[in-house]
């Protein structure tokens, strides 16, 4: 009913509409009202993020969901030469958008208190970062992804610097700068592919659409698969490129490492799922098994890391990694349960790693410390944040009925198909998961409360309730009713992976014609 | 009378500096040396915007030394334009250093009539006029303050390697006249195209390029560069960084598309090498620099680099990609120079980087314009400066040179690091001084600017006909 409006630009837009109205009125703002200003942003903040909430639930309500293609489709000439605007959403990214628009709000709550000094331009940053995460996920034009892709490292640049932690000006500049040399390579195959497109088409195009039916050469296809795959793995992060992440994580701010761990990491799947499979598929088939070699590795590499960390967060952030490596493994096994339970552990690793994210906050804003061995004995001070730490932790390793199961137990028997010692690999690294993850519950939650100055710890305020509620809510629910999420993705999974093994079909089969042609010669 | 017409703007120059030189006879005392810039000024927007208003006109004029076309009229847009610019951030400058001369306006109105000969040249004579009329000029703005020792090094330095470069663009012009016997560029494309390349052609366009690398300082003819920009006064320095690099990349494009086209495989590496070199200088050699305009002098250094990559694409979009590159490194490097202009601390200007610490805390406005310009040559996007690199890059893609555009890109990356270093220090860091209170009269240039950097690609009705402009331009020399 409302596919004819322009939701989407809507949705990018007023996010941004509202940090330059920040950005205006505490300009204006004379020195006797700034206190005031400080007050009234976060709220301001929040409203526009609640508004774009709105909107977006609208646009999943909206959504087709039988419909593999693009909907809600818009476009618009910007630069020409066949570069324009161009903005679309399908089952893979459309829960994207919703997640954002979900995760920011939250944020934007936690941070109204964690944050002390310089409210305004965090909040402006924030709907910067929001407006620009929602692009990405919106673009059907491969300038306009970029652009939207590499834009997000300006403001979540600038909250890890201001904001952040003691290290914070390495942790940043670590960040971008990894970050930067994995998006300039794709840049580069993507100017191959414009230039292209100029040869094998009438006119030379951006489209993301069109380009799908590029027919690129199969050494072609390999160098611009890794060109992406940097990108995309730096992005994820795959190991070994994963060493930004622990740092950018421990020095962000709670709500900075819920946003980098909810979203951020999620651009690389999706544009794995979205480049990388659609356009080189070949490839794609080619670079399987360094994939999962990698995923494989990353998942029992980074629990054991993890088990030996002294910092929560930096546990937190291992475990992301671990994660992320069922991701890939899922997506990479190219069948229809590996995607979907790729997107859903997605979906499910942005609401479990950023609520496991807004507990460490809730700690760190009491006591100033993420040292795990600091605390212990938590559970007799604070119940309800022992129970709400309890589930995410629990959600992290994946117990039956929260949504972490779902999307490890779906990529797991899609990479079993393809290979049972991926799948047997991946499983280990479930154990492993239950290591650290207990370990941490215990070491912090359980024990004698041997520090005294965790006499003071209070528990959850209202404010932390009503996050970590809703968080909890959308976790079990998930688990328990994983078609919520399944069921919009299904038939643009189904497309992509018919689409996959049409394109496919030739090359797979040839190893075995090759025997049989020698014989008969 | 055509010839007149055609070349109308440099004639409106030429009779403008007669002219002031007179005027400074009758106006005398305070008001002079502003009256003089603001006839400069108006004269500078009547000269870039002439050839738009008479309808774009084409041909050549005094017997084929000159050539008015498309390129050329883009180019005197540009110039005129960025240099009245110029002229309007070193008013306040020099009014508080007390150099406040109308000789400086003057010498302004040379330098860019000795530019708009070089953009228009079509015969060897014309090129070398131009180049030296427009040098000798920068020379003397380098050591405008010739109490300070510094600008009267940098003032030495660049003649002293100036003339070098000349020297080596005479012998190699000598010897392309020498064996082709022709000083008109359709004369040497026309002897090329019968009689093949000889040893003494392919010299003699090796000594010119290497006369030119000077005066687009890349390297490794960059060397005079940061000790320049560092010693000149820094309204001098914004104008070098932008206005005469413009002209001389139109320059050497008109002469690599125009004459020397035949030799395009010669001259291809070349334009390579000097430009893998240079934006590796660039680089890494700004890595290290705490001074703002040494760190700006090699990062125009490495941003010639990326210039040069569309060039050695040798194609049309190629040279397009470079008018837009150039274009927007110019507006940027404007924007940048008139930021620092307006910071003033207690002992002087803000020359380093550490100066500007906590600046967004100080004064918010100056911090985000500058954040604006130091993202937007890093090349990060929604920025301008992506948009230049995309259109500079894609080309040299198109032209098979995956490999030169993968290296711009890792050197890109290498340069975002010192970019930055200047973000960081205004954003991260607490504020260590105050600053002293600044002219505010340049607000609406860095203002003006950095929205162009921001907003120009959301506005699809000025891309979409400037692209058209840059389309004629770029073909005008094929």
């Amino acid at each position: 009913m409302f596919s004819d409006l322009p939701i989407l630009p809507a949705l990018v837009a007023i996010p941004l509409i509202g940090a330059l109205f920040l950005a205006f009125v505490s300009r204006l703002t004379q020195a006797d009202g700034r206190d005031q200003m400080e007050r009234n942003a976060p709220r301001t903040a929040l409203l526009v993020s609640l508004i774009v909430l709105l909107l977006s639930v609208v646009l999943v309500i909206d959504f087709d969901a039988s419909n593999p293609g693009f909907q809600f489709v818009d476009e618009a000439p910007w630069l020409g030469g066949g570069i324009d605007f161009r903005m679309g959403v399908d089952g893979i990214s459309v829960l994207f958008i919703l997640l954002t628009a979900f995760l920011t709000p939250l944020c934007i709550l936690a941070s109204e208190i964690s944050i002390k000094e310089r409210k305004t331009d965090y909040m402006i940053a924030f709907l910067l970062l929001e407006s620009l995460m929602i692009g990405v996920f919106c673009a059907l034009d491969l300038v306009l992804f970029y652009i939207f892709f590499e834009a997000v490292l300006i403001p979540m640049f600038l909250i890890i610097g201001v904001w952040g932690g003691a290290n914070r000006i390495y942790a940043s500049y670590k960040f971008f700068l990894y970050t930067l040399l994995g998006s300039v390579l794709m840049l580069a195959a993507i100017l191959w592919l414009y230039a292209q497109s100029g040869v094998q088409f009438a006119d030379a195009t951006t489209d993301m659409r069109a380009l799908k039916n590029l027919d690129i050469p199969g050494n072609v296809q390999t160098w611009l698969w890794l060109a992406f795959f940097a990108s995309f793995a730096v992005k994820m992060p795959m190991w070994p490129v994963h060493t930004w992440l622990p740092d950018a994580h421990v020095q962000a701010p709670t709500a900075g490492s819920v946003i980098l761990a909810g979203i951020l990491l999620k651009l690389g799947g999706y544009g794995f799922l979205r480049f990388s499979l659609p356009y080189f598929p070949d490839a794609s088939v080619q670079f399987a098994p360094l994939i999962f070699t990698l995923s494989v590795i990353a998942i029992i590499y980074t629990s054991l890391v993890a088990y030996r960390q002294t910092d929560m967060k930096k546990l937190i952030a291992y475990s992301s990694v671990a994660h992320m490596g069922f991701v890939t493994m899922g997506i990479f096994a190219f069948n229809m349960q590996g995607i979907q339970g790729g997107l859903f552990q997605m979906i499910s690793h942005g609401l479990v790693s950023g609520a496991l994210f807004f507990c460490v906050g809730v700690v760190y804003d009491r006591m100033h410390t993420r040292d795990i061995a600091f605390y212990g004995g938590l559970v007799k001070r604070m119940p309800i944040f022992a129970a709400f730490f309890l589930l995410f932790t629990m959600a992290n390793v994946g117990l039956p009925g929260t949504s972490g199961f779902v999307g490890e137990i779906l990529t797991m028997i899609g990479a079993y198909q393809v290979s049972p010692w991926v799948a047997a690999g991946a499983a280990l690294g479930m154990i492993l998961s239950a290591m650290y993850a207990l370990h941490l519950y215990r070491e912090t939650i359980f024990g004698e409360q041997v520090n005294e100055k965790l006499d003071v710890i209070t528990d959850v305020t209202g404010r932390e309730w009503l996050i970590l509620g809703l968080l909890a809510f959308f976790t079990i629910l998930l688990g328990v009713y994983p078609a919520l999420v399944t069921d919009v993705t299904a038939a643009s999974v189904e497309q992509l992976i018919s689409e996959f093994q049409a394109a496919t079909a030739v090359p797979v089969e040839a190893p075995e014609l090759a025997p049989e042609l020698a014989g008969v010669n | 009378m055509e010839a007149f017409s055609l070349m109308a703007p440099e004639l409106l120059l030429a009779g403008q500096t007669i002219f002031v030189v007179l005027m400074s006879l009758l106006v005398k005392g305070d008001k002079q040396a502003d009256v003089m810039r603001w006839i400069a000024i108006a004269m500078l927007i009547t000269f870039a915007l002439t050839g738009f208003v008479l309808g774009r006109p084409e041909g050549t004029s005094f017997n084929g030394l000159l050539i008015v076309d498309d390129f050329s009229h883009y180019a005197k847009l540009i110039i005129g334009l960025t240099a009245a610019l110029a002229l309007v951030f070193s008013r306040s400058y020099f009014k508080t250093e007390g150099l406040d001369r109308f000789e400086f306006s003057v010498l302004m109105i040379y330098a860019v009539l000795g530019m708009s000969i070089m953009v228009s040249a079509n015969n060897l004579l014309a090129l070398y006029l131009g180049l030296e009329m427009q040098a000798l000029a920068l020379y003397i703005m380098a050591a405008f303050n010739r109490d300070s020792l510094r600008a009267s090094e940098a003032g030495l330095k660049y003649f002293v390697l100036g003339a070098l470069s000349s020297g080596l663009l005479l012998y190699g012009m000598s010897l392309i006249y020498g064996f082709t016997g022709h000083l008109d560029f359709a004369g040497i494309a026309a002897v090329i195209e019968a009689d093949g390349l000889n040893v003494g052609i392919i010299g003699g366009m090796v000594f010119m390029m290497c006369g030119l690398a000077f005066k687009i300082s890349a390297a490794p003819f960059h060397m005079w560069t940061p000790d320049v920009y560092e010693g000149a006064p820094t309204p001098v320095t914004g104008f070098f960084a932008s206005v005469p690099k413009f002209a001389a990349m139109a320059l050497i494009a008109r002469l690599l598309f125009g004459p020397l086209e035949g030799v395009f495989d010669q001259w291809q590496q070349i334009v390579v090498s000097l430009a893998l070199v240079s934006m590796f200088v660039g680089a890494i050699g700004a890595l290290s620099q705490r001074n703002i305009k040494r760190l700006m002098a090699y990062s125009s250094i490495a941003n010639m680099g990326y210039a040069l990559v569309p060039l050695a694409a040798g194609t049309v979009l190629g040279l397009k990609g470079m008018l837009i590159f150039m274009t927007i490194y110019v507006i940027t490097s404007i924007g940048v120079f008139s930021a620092i202009l307006q910071m003033r601390i207690r002992n002087g200007m803000v020359e380093q980087i550490t100066d500007l610490s906590g600046l967004s805390q100080t004064n918010r406005g100056m911090a985000l314009v500058l954040t604006v310009f130091f993202f937007s040559l890093a090349g990060i996007p929604f920025f301008l400066g992506f948009f230049g690199k995309w259109y500079a890059f894609g080309p040299a893609l198109q032209a098979d040179l995956w490999w030169l555009v993968v290296a711009a890109l890792v050197a890109s990356v290498i340069g975002a690091f010192y970019y930055l270093r200047v973000i960081k220090t205004m954003w991260f860091e607490e504020p260590s001084q105050e600053f002293v209170d600044a002219p505010r009269s340049l607000r609406w240039i860095t203002t003006s600017s950095a929205l162009i950097l921001t907003l120009l690609i959301l506005l699809p009705f000025v891309t979409i006909p400037a692209q058209g402009l840059l389309d004629s331009a770029a073909a005008a020399l094929f």
